[in-house]
């Protein structure tokens, strides 16, 4: 079987859930006739027609909060973020209604809701178009952050994102799309709250998401060359984050280091410190470290975009250090 | 003082009202402006807490559209969301439950004044931010369309009807929301409740358009404007417009002129109003109204409203009391609610 693209495995899942629950639809910008900036939607148009691939005008705010009260009264809205920075535009309806409300509701309603799309430091696109709104997210009650990594995960959370009863926000990175893995032929499920040991390890945990987790395993292999054994998770689910996987390998480990894109301050590596403290703080044998983008809009230049984000050269030497530590 | 519009005049010779959908409709209105009275008087006594405004003088909206409503059409509401939910049949004992914190409200305490919910009754929620629950009601208008359109399911012919103020009109999600409303030809009646005040800032200050229900012809839009203190002109202007969406002949722009008759919210000093505006309108009450209309039209005797209104304060009163003596939510169940239960 010919390997599956990134983008290709997120267009299957669509197409397969959408083929299954008929109340499922995509709405966003140039979601239909145009097939999606990242091409995601491609074809599906063509073959679920216009109102369950709805191309809408530029409004995300409203065009979120209406994917809010279809999901209310019974349809399984995908939202595509055509770029997940716009989502900024929709931060009201994304924190007050589609998190809050069924809390504020007693109860009444669900929402089932997926909002997606790509994120991400990429090639240069300039500060608006680089961010990773999971940390502005996070403290959002009722939300579940996912973030996929791989075109398994990737297929498999997203079909396993429109299933659930909740609003989830769910990551993609605009460098990954074209990532290649021979998927199963049959039809599979990635649960949304549980991480991946991406590696093994006894040395140190990294703690990782999203594209960084390739950063991490690039590291990893000039780790391995030097002697060294680090254990990589890819947290998968920013929230809420799942403490049984973490805490196993803190256990294991002693040592934690975060990688995270995000910017240092208020960024999800900042929570998970925290609650590494709350939780862990007997077994660990050194500070938690954070590697994370600058606290900096992304600059244009490529130089100083290359500066902003994490390199894998930083994460060798942040384990090599943490392992130098004489305990 | 701005110069009052002239509301357009309905000949209630058109009004074809049944003895019994008079009293249907006059019981609403009873019952919307008892139960505002006693919430008043609940909050001053310190019964109720946070931001409570009041509805008091726009009863003909409320009545004359939702009372033209399917049980199984949907209501969107703001923060000034009592009446709208009572007119919907949320009983006033879970109304009143509710802004007193009881487990027994609508939203189970955890919602308050401004966060009404009723799935059972197809309230789609009260929504205290300006604007918000506009996208939120045009989401159910795309579900019943997407149902009959996409799915073929014919009996997907449910309305939504959604009330805002005229300060709303001035935000992005009003227009936005027509706009797609207009163009997908969504099964939606957007109610605007002019009642000439935004907490202390004046429409006329507010809109370089003052006349909102114009605002609804850029988009191909129906647009009407009707005298929101006459509840036989809103009640005609919501048939019109409930038929036309039913018919998947799209949406309707309702300018309701009204006013309330107390402050924004009960912590509001009303002091900016002039008394001379207040006169004016209160001269025109919509419960006075419809009343003299009723018993000029013999639609309705004395004895049959007065039965009514005693009916209602019962209703209003037996509210307080199921509201003093149900529970408070359990603190364990403090988190319950944030995530759907599989």
């Amino acid at each position: 079987m010919a390997d599956t693209l990134l983008f290709n495995a997120l267009r299957e899942a669509v197409d397969e859930e959408m083929g299954r629950d008929d109340a499922v639809f995509v709405l966003g910008e140039d979601v239909g006739v145009y097939g999606g900036s990242y091409k995601v939607t491609k074809g599906l148009y063509e073959k679920y027609g216009e109102f369950r691939v709805l191309d809408t005008p530029i409004a995300e705010n409203s065009f979120t909060g209406m994917a809010v009260g279809a999901a209310m009264t019974g349809l399984r809205p995908i939202i595509e973020g055509m770029n997940m920075g716009f989502l900024l535009l929709a931060f009201n309806q994304i924190a007050n209604n589609a998190g809050m409300l069924r809390y504020t509701s007693g109860g009444n309603y669900k929402i089932p809701m997926v909002i997606r799309g790509p994120g991400g430091v990429g090639r240069q696109l300039g500060a608006e178009h680089s961010q990773r709104l999971e940390a502005y997210f996070q403290a959002v009650p009722g939300l579940k952050i996912v973030a996929c990594s791989t075109p398994y995960n990737a297929k498999g959370l997203l079909k396993s994102a429109i299933r659930d009863d909740n609003p989830v926000l769910f990551f993609e990175h605009v460098l990954l799309y074209n990532l290649k893995e021979n998927l199963p032929e049959h039809e599979y499920l990635v649960p949304l709250d549980q991480a991946e040991v991406v590696r093994s390890g006894k040395d140190v945990t990294i703690l990782t998401y999203s594209r960084m987790r390739h950063h991490a395993t690039q590291a990893a292999k000039k780790l391995e060359q030097k002697g060294f054994d680090p254990e990589i998770i890819d947290l998968i689910s920013l929230k809420p984050l799942d403490f049984d996987t973490i805490g196993a390998s803190i256990k294991k480990t002693h040592r934690v280091i975060i990688v995270e894109e995000c910017m240092r301050t208020g960024g999800i590596g900042a929570e998970i410190v925290a609650s590494i403290n709350d939780r862990f703080f007997d077994e660990l044998d050194a500070p938690v470290l954070r590697l994370s983008s600058q606290d900096i809009p992304t600059p244009y230049n490529g130089k100083l975009e290359s500066l902003t984000i994490v390199q894998p050269r930083q994460i060798e030497e942040a384990v090599e250090k943490m392992m130098a530590l004489q305990i | 003082m701005a110069q009052e519009r002239t509301p357009p005049v309905f000949d209630a010779a058109n009004a074809l009202l049944t003895h019994e959908e008079g009293l249907t409709i006059y019981e609403d209105m009873v019952l919307g402006r008892y139960f505002e009275d006693k919430c008043a008087e609940m909050y001053y006594r310190g019964r109720m807490f946070g931001f409570v405004h009041l509805y008091n003088g726009q009863e003909a909206v409320s009545s004359g559209v939702i009372k033209s409503l399917r049980s199984d059409d949907y209501v969107c509401s703001t923060y000034r969301d009592h009446v709208h939910a009572l007119s919907v049949g949320v009983p006033a004992d879970n109304v009143m439950a509710e802004l007193f914190g009881k487990e027994t409200g609508c939203s189970k305490g955890r919602g308050g004044s401004m966060h009404l919910f009723s799935a059972e009754h197809q309230l789609l929620g009260g929504f205290a931010f300006i604007g918000e629950g506009i996208p939120v009601a045009l989401g159910a208008a795309f579900q019943s369309h997407y149902r009959r359109v996409a799915l073929g399911d014919s009996s997907a012919d449910q309305v939504t009807a959604c009330f805002f103020g005229d300060g709303t009109t001035n935000n992005g999600q009003f227009f936005e929301c027509l706009s797609m409303a207009a163009l997908w030809k969504l099964p939606i009646i957007f109610v605007v409740e002019n009642n000439k005040w935004a907490i202390g800032m004046a429409h006329e200050r507010a809109s370089s358009q003052t006349e909102i229900f114009k605002k609804a012809s850029v988009f191909g839009m129906a647009g009407v404007e009707v005298d929101g203190m006459d509840v036989l002109a809103v009640r005609d202007a919501a048939k019109t417009a409930v038929s036309r969406a039913r018919a998947g002949e799209g949406p309707t722009l309702i300018e309701c002129l009204t006013y309330r008759f107390r402050g924004h919210s009960l912590a509001d000093p009303d002091e900016l109003r002039t008394k001379e505006e207040k006169e004016e309108w209160l001269s025109r009450d919509p419960l006075k109204r419809f009343e003299t209309y009723l018993l000029g039209q013999d639609l309705a005797t004395a004895a049959e409203l007065k039965a009514i209104r005693d009916k209602i304060q019962t209703v209003v009163d037996e509210a307080v009391t199921f509201a003093e003596q149900s529970p408070e939510p359990d603190p364990s169940e403090l988190r319950r609610y944030i995530f759907a239960e599989s």
